[in-house]
């Protein structure tokens, strides 16, 4: 073993190969590193720039109340955004009343009550699994489940079940008005005589001329005339032939009115996105279940409350701003969904804000990547305002989630 | 019991536990038992989606699977199910375009996203985090159809001019994959970032203090230290940024064009899964046509892709987790 012991020329072979390098190289290629680090970091900070300055510059000469007031157009100067807007509104609000007590009931499940088992293991896995499916694939389910419902309750257009609302039966008069006929059911067709009772649409004369239809109809008997006399065209006078059948069936939707299938409305929005978020809401409550001093839970326990008493009453009260801020990230998520929605074939034109849950509906995101995909600049325009006003909705929320942050986070200690 | 101005010095103790506290046991039990029943089913209910998602689309696939051959579907290298009688299933193109544009996010926002995580947990001064941890927070809070539009209106056109730059020609179309790879890789980057950090974070300081002991800069302890000491946190995040990658559809929809071809140049556009579906959906195929079958299918395999993707980053996690303490 004599070769291996140490001389002069060893170590000058090992510095030729350059392994320990002098302190001076180190210092300087830790220098460069930083620099390098600071400028790649700089590319997101670039790229957010970026982002905000071309839909700022595209979309604020768009911006005015007038754009928020009107509803979809062929014509880009008179589109408006107020049916996805409020569109927006109504899915968020059914997704975070349904996904919450889900979400949250799921954690407190996972964390506080179930035994640290197999079953437990699966479920965790299983959670994290659904949290990385993606939005698209939620869609399809909900186009199953909530539009279609397995097409057990027969097609779309003609639901099986309907319950809470009023049918009427389409007519014409002879001034080319609707007239509706109150009947039970979209199948029956109701037998009018002369004296028989119709309700015609009050309309009303507004400010720049044009006309509004209000939702009151007043009712006013109807007048069958034979179709091969001659007659004066009047409110509620119909020809004979046009009596025999009704043009249309139309019911008027209460909010509360349901019918089975969902189809293309609200309520299945609603719910589609809440699958979609429900692994987030799930994931956040359980980080926030987590956060809570193990302390705490003893101190309860000790005083002689039940575990249920001890959720209630101490770990859940702890947990709540961190649950809301999550909650309020993950429907910030589900206002930002396009895919879902898409996949359930919601109409892209609507021209009216939902008044129940079984309304047809459009969301932002849709409305922005409809006027996105056309390819004149006009309505490229009009999605880059869109998309301030989404980003709006979406700062507003994360304003309130900073201010619930900041009002109820107390130290816990 | 006094009921008016009820004043806790001059009550009794026996009145204080009168006022029906201690209820009698088998209420409390029978209420546990039941809100712990209504929080099993809310658990329960997580199983049920899943079960839910697997049957719906095994059920259509099959399905589909009756007019095209699996065989077909599985091996097949043209993808052309619209048109008429001369129509194709083949699967392959639009997987090669999921993952083309996969792979130039991924090239794109891995290494920016590692180095940037390295930068804000071990270089950045706290005022300088202080600024950019938000600034990251907002762009993963972006909707992704905003950066389609943003891959519309400033990434083609910037990958246009660099092609005219470079070559003299236009390479770059209306439509690329390259356009929606880098607009996704934007999109990614704040989760690669946020949990690689995080892993990098979680490295206890003795191994830093003891690589600093020893004569380390603080390239050597990040790169040789830290990073590997975090390595299973860092894989676990660009396994979830890379699902998310081959999920994304609105950034694709829009950016990536919408012809399933098979190619690997960036330059070219491609369609991918979630694209076909978009264009299925949204056109007016029949509900009961091939085509509109076809995309419960491509559905199928996407989130077959997506499964193993998140489960092989569950394992990585477990397997190769470095424990310290």
């Amino acid at each position: 073993m004599n070769d291996a012991r140490p001389n002069s020329n060893h170590f000058q072979k090992l510095i030729d190969r350059g392994v320990p390098r002098t302190s001076a190289a180190r210092v300087r290629i830790d220098r460069a590193f930083s620099i390098i680090c600071l400028g790649i970091t700089l590319i997101a900070v670039l790229a957010l720039a970026l982002l905000l300055a071309s839909i700022l510059i595209e979309g604020f000469p768009g911006l005015s109340w007038s754009f928020i007031e009107r509803y979809a157009s062929r014509i880009p100067d008179q589109a408006g955004i107020k049916a996805p807007l409020f569109g927006s509104i109504w899915v968020a609000s059914i997704c975070a009343i349904v996904a919450l007590p889900v979400g949250v009931a799921t954690a407190v499940y996972l964390e506080e009550f179930a035994a640290k088992n197999r079953v437990t293991n699966f479920l965790r896995i299983n959670i994290s699994n659904l949290a990385g499916v993606p939005s698209i694939v939620y869609g399809i389910l909900g186009l199953t489940l909530f539009v279609r419902m397995f097409g057990l309750f027969g097609p779309i257009q003609n639901p099986s079940f309907e319950i809470g609302g009023e049918t009427f039966a389409i007519y014409y008069d002879s001034t080319g008005e609707p007239l509706r006929v109150p009947v039970t059911s979209r199948n029956e067709t109701p037998s009018l005589t002369t004296g028989s009772i119709g309700y015609i649409q009050d309309v009303l004369d507004g400010p720049d001329g044009e006309l509004i239809f209000t939702n009151n109809w007043t009712p006013i008997p109807l007048t069958i005339v034979n179709g091969d006399t001659e007659f004066t065209p009047a409110y509620g006078v119909i020809s004979a032939i046009d009596v025999v059948e009704p043009i249309d069936y139309e019911i008027q939707k209460p909010w509360y009115y349901v019918q089975f299938p969902f189809g293309q409305t609200v309520l299945a929005g609603g719910l589609t996105l809440m699958l979609v978020v429900l692994p987030v809401v799930i994931i956040s409550s359980q980080e926030a279940l987590r956060s809570v001093p193990r302390s705490l839970r003893a101190g309860s326990m000790a005083m002689g409350a039940t575990r249920l008493q001890t959720v209630f009453r101490v770990t859940l009260p702890a947990s709540i701003p961190m649950i809301m801020t999550g909650a309020i990230l993950a429907m910030s998520r589900a206002i930002g969904e396009a895919a879902p929605i898409l996949v359930l074939g919601v109409a892209l034109f609507i021209t009216d804000v939902p008044q129940s849950l079984m309304d047809a509906f459009t969301v932002l995101p849709m409305q922005i990547y409809n006027w996105t995909s056309r390819p004149q600049e006009e309505f490229r325009a009009l999605a880059a305002t869109g998309i301030i006003v989404l980003l709006v909705v979406l700062l507003a929320f994360n304003a309130i989630a900073v201010l619930i942050r900041q009002k109820f986070s107390r130290p816990l200690q | 019991m006094p009921t008016a101005s009820p004043q806790p010095e001059n009550q009794t103790l026996a009145e204080l536990c009168g006022r029906g506290r201690p209820r009698s046991v088998i209420l409390r039990l029978f209420q546990e038992g039941t809100v712990r029943g209504l929080l099993v089913g809310c658990a329960m209910f997580s199983i049920l989606i899943t079960t839910l998602i697997i049957g719906i689309l095994a059920y259509e696939t099959a399905r589909f699977l009756q007019d095209v051959s699996v065989v077909d579907f599985l091996t097949g290298l043209e993808w052309n199910p619209l048109l008429g009688a001369d129509r194709h299933f083949g699967i392959w193109p639009l997987i090669v375009g999921t993952l083309l544009v996969t792979l130039v996010a991924a090239v794109f926002a891995l290494p920016i996203g590692l180095v940037t995580a390295i930068f804000l947990s071990e270089y950045a001064p706290p005022w300088l985090r202080a600024i950019l941890k938000p600034i990251l927070e907002v762009l993963a809070g972006i909707p992704t159809v905003v950066y389609g539009f943003f891959a519309l209106i400033v990434i083609t056109p910037a990958l246009q001019g660099l092609g005219r730059l470079v070559t003299g020609e236009n390479t770059f179309g209306a439509y690329s994959a390259g356009a929606a790879g880098i607009a996704v890789g934007i999109m990614i980057l704040p989760i690669v970032t946020s949990l690689s950090e995080d892993a990098i974070r979680a490295v206890p300081k003795g191994l830093r203090d003891g690589a600093f002991a020893l004569g380390s800069t603080k390239f050597d302890t990040s790169v040789k230290v830290v990073v590997p000491a975090a390595l299973s946190g860092i894989m676990a995040s660009y396994l979830l940024a890379i699902t998310r990658a081959v999920g994304e559809t609105m950034i694709v929809a829009l950016a990536a064009g919408g012809l399933a071809q098979m190619t690997v140049l960036p330059w070219e556009q491609v369609q991918t899964m979630t694209a076909y579906m978009v264009q299925i959906f949204l056109g007016d195929a029949p509900a009961t046509g091939v085509e509109y079958k076809s995309s419960f299918a491509v559905a199928g395999v996407l989130f077959l892709m997506t499964f193993l993707l998140t489960f092989a980053g569950y394992r990585i996690l477990l397997r190769f987790r470095e424990e310290y303490e």
